[in-house]
């Protein structure tokens, strides 16, 4: 026993002495088994290093053997389990061992435990097949125990690690390619219900592992719908779905008849009958599921939203039906009587199926359930389902429209995404668009929103329909002048869509009269700016009806295409050359000449490179004025504008601090003169950083010249402290850093250097040799020289450029009334912004507070409180909890947005993964030259607040 | 045979006046102690007498449940607790506990004060009544004596309306009282657990309706009040005061909330008020939204709905008020629709079921011109709506119902005999179970198959247990032990154990056969050609040669003689001992066949 101490304590020593040293002597310690436990869980805390582990393991086994106590053996076990997942740690060597623990194990709990251990190490060693076999085959072992927690560990294991490509298995080892499936199926009706759900997650977990299941288990899985227990009905759902997707075609006998169904369509049915299942853990996950199907056949489906009403035996009409019918015969609209909806003819009691087989109104329950995540999955199922077959979307609209009325917002809110989703198959009745307007009232801007977007792209039948639609619209914009953008936005969609049905509707809208002239309406009233819109968007593809349109209306038109060229299309109007758009119709729209323009200017620029520094500079904040009015005026070339302009005026600062007298003064002179050059590098700095991180899908190209302009702002800057300041000592570290930039820089962007003939780094790097050896005022003097003498870099343009910015609809900072609160308490502020653009703004955007005092605060909202309303758009909305110290009186604080971003997001972005081995392991060391910081993208909203004194 | 014994004084095959008495293993219990609505004499409550001639009903009851605090269901507590006499407990949850004295007290205030009788319960008699009444919590197990337990599920229907399990032993009944499978917008739909009862009864008011969904009615319901209000109308919405007006209220109070509205909601005082207050108190009771809202704001403290008063009946501009009673036939509904019925922009909503003769139904009917009291002649302009909000379950609901439960049998109350008869044709012929629908004073008897709990030993499970395969839930096992009954308890143990507990000495009891068989040769040999037949046929035993001649099959011997009398024929003795029985007599049938002779 001496020696073996001493042997393993010595292989030890050579690995990590002191850790398992200190284990193994605090294990012999241990008087008891509480102490034991106690050593044990004081170790788990502390990390073990990849070189130790092995040695940690032996030890532990060690004392496995030893110990009589289960309780200290199941933790001994479960960390065998947590050390065999560290990472690089191949846990071959202990398979065997692990395995042989087995053997002489009396307690359940620690079996199981084992069995889980043993299941970690198989995940480290998928791609050894024999040691998979021989974990599995001691699973096989141990499904006969008595005890529930083994056989589901054994089960676990047996699908996670059960051989799935059936050739090989039998290769390896013939004997023992048992039929995975069988060893399982056979679980299904064990006595336990923790053990049969165990069974069917491990033949799911088989599935996923590619592992073609037979279709034999179908009948089976059936059965264990009928399961007393939630969990296993629930996992029975599952394999249904899964058993539906493989064998779609097969036929399955009906029961308690002849007759033969696809399988699949059986699946559906069965689930569709689990929509109204007790536990709605299984009814969410029915509902869910059922979106899935989509090979089901339409009859199946069309029944989901049947359901036969009856009254005292007669046949009765739903109110979808009497609206339909109300609607057709031209009736819509009239009261309701008493007996409206009694019952017509009588049903013949033997055809009524009360328990239906099958889909019958699957939906209608689901749509109808008590709790909000059943309803919220039936409509996305319904959702998924119409998407692929536009006949059922076209059944399922009443249902939908009915979900508008939910009591939970949410449900609202995900039914009526889904109708937008599904507006390219429909098209609305009359009936059905009332009451899909009369949630525009709804008090939730969310909801309202969400509206809008659907009004965009819905079909609507007649020309009542779009005027009902416009009054509505209007009624809202009255109700709630915030929504102003979003609705002139949906009637400019509602107009293009529909010009025909608009073109009656004019003379109404406009007010127009045949003799008399009518007074002119308010430009600036929101209401009929929208109007406008509609009729605008409409006239684009109706040639016909400008002829209608009034004087002042031709006016208008000049003035809105201007103002709002967003929301008013490009018109051809008779005998108005001078306004109309000078595009001639053979051009095809991407040839368009805004377009045109910024290439045009931009090509200026890079072609007139060795013009006199004035007329650069001249021609330099031309073109970045030019760009910045054509970004204002041409939404979607905004981006690429801001973006070019931002360039241009980076180089144009540097062109502009290299100009500066300073250089040829001598350097004790200029002190304060400086001044303008490092503010200059500042600023590019900082611009640099806003191209970077501001600007969706900015491409390496782009970053590449960014970097690099960058990287002269740094030379910029090193030159300027060269010359300020006194002493060569803190030159030292600075050259020395910057050198390490470049050859960072050269680095990342080997691949683009050979674009970047004759620039600054270019240049850069032909020095390099001379400048690493060179002192720190020759490397300046070099520098300042290359950067005179650099090319301007040609700035490639990516297809789509959009800049992320933010729009902070409330707080809207016109309030003069002061947030009162007591000073020391908080206030909690609402914020509604509106983001487009961000990438991941969970990450990334956080709220600033800056108080009069100078005192700023950075909140980061919850991820819960971004929604993402449409691609490319989010909303924030959150609340900001402001507290400060009394003030004697109301004072304007600054809530603004910023986006926060970090110089090396690609590896920030690759998450490291938490060691799972313990919490306590000290976060990472920051990267080395990751930079963080944050760029102010909203405009600031100025709130009132009043911090007052507590009274005693 | 045991068996359940069912019989209604009241709703067998009607609706109204709900009493069912249930006698389950020596047990008997009331359900529900209604009133009809449609009676003012004797017939209005159930007749008593039934229960016991002359005797005490507290000796002979075990125990009253009421599912709900409707009258139907708990109008005659006071007169049968009080008047007849009764003094075991009344089992109701805790909602109902509350709300019903309110009930109560309105429902003998109108009969006594208004309509004169005597002889009725007085408020002292509630309150006495109310006093001996226990509370119970959704799915407590409330154990009545040591054998008899109750448990209350959620029904819906309205506020602390439950369903209840009744227990003893193994037999169990399910009583729904009334309930609903579809949520509104205050309660939660009805919900039971998988419990087998031996016996589900069942209310069955819409044995044969299918409802359409809720949404299409509230939907409309909210668009003509909404419609109305915009055009500067006056919308009257006659309720009772419990149950539907809060869920409208909720309905409303919801809607103006979401669309913003600020045209006034009011309703009528008194009841409702304190009704509201009870709302407001069980939130627990209601359903999902309300119960995970209500920390940021009861929505039953209503922002929009205030006290009516009133003068408010005369303001101008738009307002919606619920008012009492229901059916328009006296009151402040009355009053205020007196008020505002010359008016077309004004609307009246009747959310339910009118009682023939009263305005309601009159207006309802179409009927224009109206006469009131003192020859009064009013004129109808205002429009007149009718939505039917209902908390019963619709036949697909009981259905459902019966799907989650699984019943054994199924027991119909609380409706009409046409409509049963139709749902329990269904119910046969879909669930395979029979179904009954008694009528009042009739008895059912249902017989029951319960199963008998007995206690094993350990150890004899153990070592049953180990001989067998994995036990296996689905199939019955065969065990071999003793039977103990004694004390009333069954145990069973192994027969060591018995013997030793009951103080008897092991006796052994020995099958002996003789078998002829023709064989002129040896005994010896005989033995031997025996010893290898039964080698070669019985495979799986050990089959074994002693020296003294004998063979034996695992526990079971085998000699050989001589005839005394005839040397040819050779008596094969066979002893076994009863517990190889089988294996005993089949060894006997096989040597009777005798031993082929070409074994030697």
């Amino acid at each position: 026993q001496q020696q073996h101490e001493d042997l393993s304590a010595k292989k030890l020593r050579l690995t990590k002495p002191s850790k398992s040293a200190a284990l193994h002597v605090d294990l012999c310690k241990a008087t008891s088994p509480a102490d034991a436990l106690q050593y044990l869980l004081q170790f788990a805390r502390k990390p073990v290093e990849v070189e130790s582990v092995e040695g940690v393991v032996r030890i532990l086994l060690e004392h496995y053997y030893k110990e009589n106590d289960a309780s200290v053996r199941l933790k001994i076990a479960s960390l065998l389990g947590l050390l065999s997942k560290t990472a690089g740690f191949s846990p071959d060597c202990i398979v065997d061992d692990a395995i042989n623990t087995l053997q002489n194990e009396k307690s359940h709990q620690v079996l199981a435990q084992l069995l889980d251990t043993l299941l970690v190490i198989g995940t480290k060693l998928t791609e050894n097949p024999s040691v998979r076999m021989r974990l599995v085959e001691v699973a096989c072992k141990h499904l006969t125990d008595s005890s529930h927690g083994v056989r589901n560990k054994c089960l676990q294991l047996i699908g996670c690690l059960g051989p799935v490509e059936k050739g090989v298995a039998k290769e390896v080892e013939s004997q023992a390619a048992k039929d995975v499936q069988k060893i399982i199926g056979d679980h299904f009706n064990d006595q336990d219900p923790r053990v049969r759900t165990a069974a069917i997650k491990a033949m799911l977990q088989l599935h996923e592992r590619g592992l073609k299941l037979q279709q034999a288990i179908y009948s089976q899985a059936c059965k264990l719908l009928a399961d007393d227990y939630e969990q296993v009905r629930s996992a029975a759902v599952q394999l249904i779905w899964v058993l539906s997707q493989l064998y779609p075609e097969s036929i399955v006998p009906i029961p308690s008849s002849n007759e033969e169904i696809r399988l699949v369509d059986d699946a559906f049915g069965k689930i569709c009958h689990m929509v109204s299942d007790g536990s709605w853990v299984v009814r969410v996950q029915a509902a869910k599921l059922l979106g899935s199907m989509q090979q089901v056949s339409s009859h199946f489906l069309e029944q989901t939203l049947d359901k036969k009403l009856m009254s005292d035996l007669r046949r009765k009409r739903t109110a979808h039906e009497r609206a339909k019918e109300l609607y057709s015969s031209g009736e819509f609209s009239s009261g309701r009587k008493w007996g409206d909806d009694a019952p017509k003819e009588e049903i013949d009691t033997g055809a009524v199926n009360l328990i239906e087989s099958g889909a019958c109104g699957a939906f209608v329950h689901g749509l109808e359930d008590e709790m909000y995540e059943v309803r919220i999955s039936a409509v996305e199922a319904l959702c998924m389902l119409a998407q692929s077959s536009p006949s059922f979307a076209e059944k399922c609209l009443d249902f939908l429209v009915d979900m508008f009325n939910d009591e939970i917002e949410e449900v609202r809110l995900q039914s009526i995404h889904t109708m937008r989703k599904i507006s390219n198959n429909i098209t609305l009745r009359e009936d059905q668009l009332d009451t899909v307007l009369a949630v525009l009232e709804d008090s939730s801007r969310d909801i309202r929103e969400a509206l809008h977007e659907l009004l965009c792209c819905t079909n609507v039948s007649t020309k009542e329909g779009i005027h009902l639609a416009l009054v509505e619209l209007l009624k809202n914009l009255t109700k709630y002048p915030t929504d102003r953008e979003s609705i002139w936005k949906c009637l400019k969609f509602l107009g293009s869509r529909h010009p025909t049905l608009v073109l009656p509707l004019v003379p109404e809208l406009l007010s127009t009269h045949p003799f008399f002239d009518t007074p002119e309406p308010d430009m600036d009233d929101p209401a009929y700016i929208a109007v406008l819109v509609l009729i605008f968007n409409a006239a684009k593809s109706c040639p016909t009806m400008p002829a209608l349109f009034s004087d002042h209306t031709f006016r208008h038109y000049a003035y809105l295409r201007d103002s709002l060229s967003h929301l008013v299309p490009p018109l051809r109007l008779p005998g108005r050359k001078l306004v109309s758009s000078p595009v001639s119709p053979s051009i095809t729209p991407h040839e368009d000449p805004s377009q045109q323009f910024l290439h045009q200017s931009l090509e200026r620029v890079y072609n007139l490179q060795h013009l006199d520094p004035q007329g650069i500079q001249e021609l330099l904040e031309f073109t970045i004025r030019d760009l910045q009015r054509l970004g204002e005026l041409q939404s979607e070339l905004a981006g690429m504008a801001d973006f070019t302009a931002t360039y241009l005026q980076c180089q144009l600062l540097l062109i502009k601090a290299l100009q500066e007298k300073l250089w040829n003064v001598a350097a004790p002179l200029y002190l304060k003169q400086n001044a303008l050059a490092s503010a200059a590098a500042k600023q590019i700095l900082e611009e640099t950083y806003k191209m970077e991180f501001m600007y969706s899908s900015v491409e390496s190209r782009q970053v590449v010249i960014i970097h690099h302009m960058r990287l002269q702002a740094k030379a910029l800057q090193l030159i300027v402290t060269a010359r300020t300041t006194r002493g060569v000592e803190p030159l030292f570290g600075m050259c020395e850093k910057f050198l390490q930039e470049v050859d960072s820089f050269q680095r990342c962007f080997i691949s683009e250097l050979p674009h970047m003939q004759g620039s600054f780094v270019d240049k850069l790097l032909d020095l390099m040799p001379r400048l690493v050896t060179s002192k720190p005022s020759e490397v300046v003097k070099i520098l300042q020289t290359t950067l005179r003498q650099s090319t301007f870099l040609h700035l490639p343009l990516p297809e789509q450029l959009h800049r992320a910015t933010a729009n902070i609809i409330e707080p809207t900072g016109e309030s003069d009334n002061p947030l009162r609160f007591t000073s020391g308490l908080v206030v909690a502020l609402d914020v509604d912004a509106t983001l487009e653009h961000v990438q991941d703004p969970q990450g990334t955007v956080k709220v600033q507070v800056l108080y009069p005092d100078g005192q700023a605060q950075l909140i980061h909202p919850k991820p819960a409180d971004f929604r993402n309303p449409g691609p490319g758009r989010h909303r924030l909305i959150t609340q900001v909890y402001l507290s400060h110290t009394a003030w004697t009186e109301p004072c304007q604080i600054e809530v603004r947005l910023l986006l926060a971003y970090n110089s090396n997001r690609s590896k920030a972005s690759a998450k490291i993964p938490k060691s799972s081995w313990n919490e306590s392991l000290e976060a990472l060391p920051q990267s080395e030259n990751g930079i963080e910081g944050t760029i102010p993208f909203s405009k600031p909203v100025k709130v009132y607040i009043m911090p007052k004194p507590a009274r005693r | 045979m045991p068996e359940i014994k069912v019989t209604p004084l009241g709703a067998g095959q009607d609706v109204g006046r709900s009493c069912i008495l249930l006698s389950i293993a020596g047990k008997n219990v009331m359900l529900d102690c209604g009133m009809h609505m449609g009676y003012n004499d004797d017939r209005r409550f159930p007749d008593f007498s039934y229960i016991t001639q002359n005797g005490r009903l507290t000796d002979f009851l075990d125990c009253v449940i009421i599912s709900h605090f409707h009258l139907d269901h708990c109008g005659a507590l006071p007169y049968f607790s009080e008047m007849v006499g009764y003094d075991g407990p009344i089992y109701m949850t805790h909602p109902t506990k509350a709300i019903c004295p309110i009930l109560l007290e309105d429902y003998r205030k109108i009969t006594v004060d208004k309509k004169g009788e005597t002889n009725f319960f007085t408020s002292q008699m509630i309150k006495d009544c109310m006093k001996k009444v226990v509370a119970v919590h959704l799915h407590q197990t409330v154990q009545v004596d040591e054998e008899l337990e109750i448990k209350a599920y959620y029904a819906g229907h309205v506020l602390g309306a439950a369903m209840f399990q009744i227990k003893v032993g193994c037999e169990s009944v399910v009583y729904t009282g009334d309930y609903n499978m579809t949520p509104d917008r205050h309660l939660g739909a009805a919900w039971v657990d998988k419990c087998r009862p031996d016996l589900l009864i069942t209310e069955s008011t819409y044995a044969t309706t299918i409802r359409d969904s809720k949404r299409c009615r509230e939907r409309d319901f909210l668009k003509k009040v909404h419609e109305t209000v915009e055009k500067g109308g006056k919308v009257l919405i006659p309720v009772f005061a419990l149950g539907r007006a809060q869920e409208l209220c909720i309905l409303l109070e919801t809607f103006w909330e979401r669309m913003n509205l600020k045209a006034p909601i009011y309703f009528s005082t008194g009841l409702t008020e304190k009704a509201n207050h009870y709302y407001k108190l069980f939130i627990t009771w209601t359903n999902q939204k309300i119960r995970k809202t209500f920390v940021q704001r009861n929505m039953f403290e209503f922002k929009h709905i205030k006290a009516f008063d009133r003068a408010f009946a005369d303001n101008p501009g738009p307002m919606v008020v619920f008012a009492t009673p229901g059916m328009l036939h006296a009151g402040q509904s009355l009053q205020i629709f007196r008020k505002w019925a010359g008016n077309e922009k004004n609307m009246v909503i009747m959310p339910g079921y009118c009682v023939q003769g009263t305005v309601g139904h009159k207006i309802l009917s179409g009927q224009r011109k109206l006469e009131m009291e003192g020859r009064q002649i009013l004129e109808v302009k205002m429009q007149v709506e009718y939505m039917s909000f209902s908390a019963h379950a619709d036949a697909k609901g009981i259905m459902q119902l019966i799907r989650q439960a699984e019943p054994r049998n199924v027991l119909l109350v609380h409706g009409e005999a046409k409509k049963m008869e139709f749902l329990k044709q269904k119910i046969e012929q879909e669930f395979h179970v029979s179904c009954y629908m008694p009528a009042n004073g009739e008895t059912t008897t249902i017989f029951t198959n319960p199963s008998i709990p007995v206690d094993i030993s350990l150890g004899l499970l153990k070592r049953e247990t180990a001989i067998g395969l994995l036990p296996d839930a689905k199939k019955p096992k065969l065990m071999h032990g003793t039977l103990i009954m004694k004390d009333n308890s069954f145990r069973l143990v192994s027969p060591e154990q018995a013997l030793k507990e009951l103080g008897l000495a092991e006796h052994q009891l020995r099958f002996t056969c003789r078998v002829h068989i023709q064989d002129p040769r040896k005994e010896h040999e005989t033995v031997l050609r025996v010893y290898n037949h039964l080698k070669g046929v019985l495979k799986d035993y050990s089959v074994q040669h002693l020296p003294d001649g004998s063979i034996t099959v695992e526990s079971i011997l085998i000699q050989a003689t001589a005839h005394s009398e005839d040397q040819g024929t050779k008596v094969l003795l066979v002893s076994w001992t009863y517990q190889d029985e089988e294996l005993g007599s089949y060894l006997t049938s096989l040597l009777k066949k005798g031993v082929p002779q070409g074994t030697a």
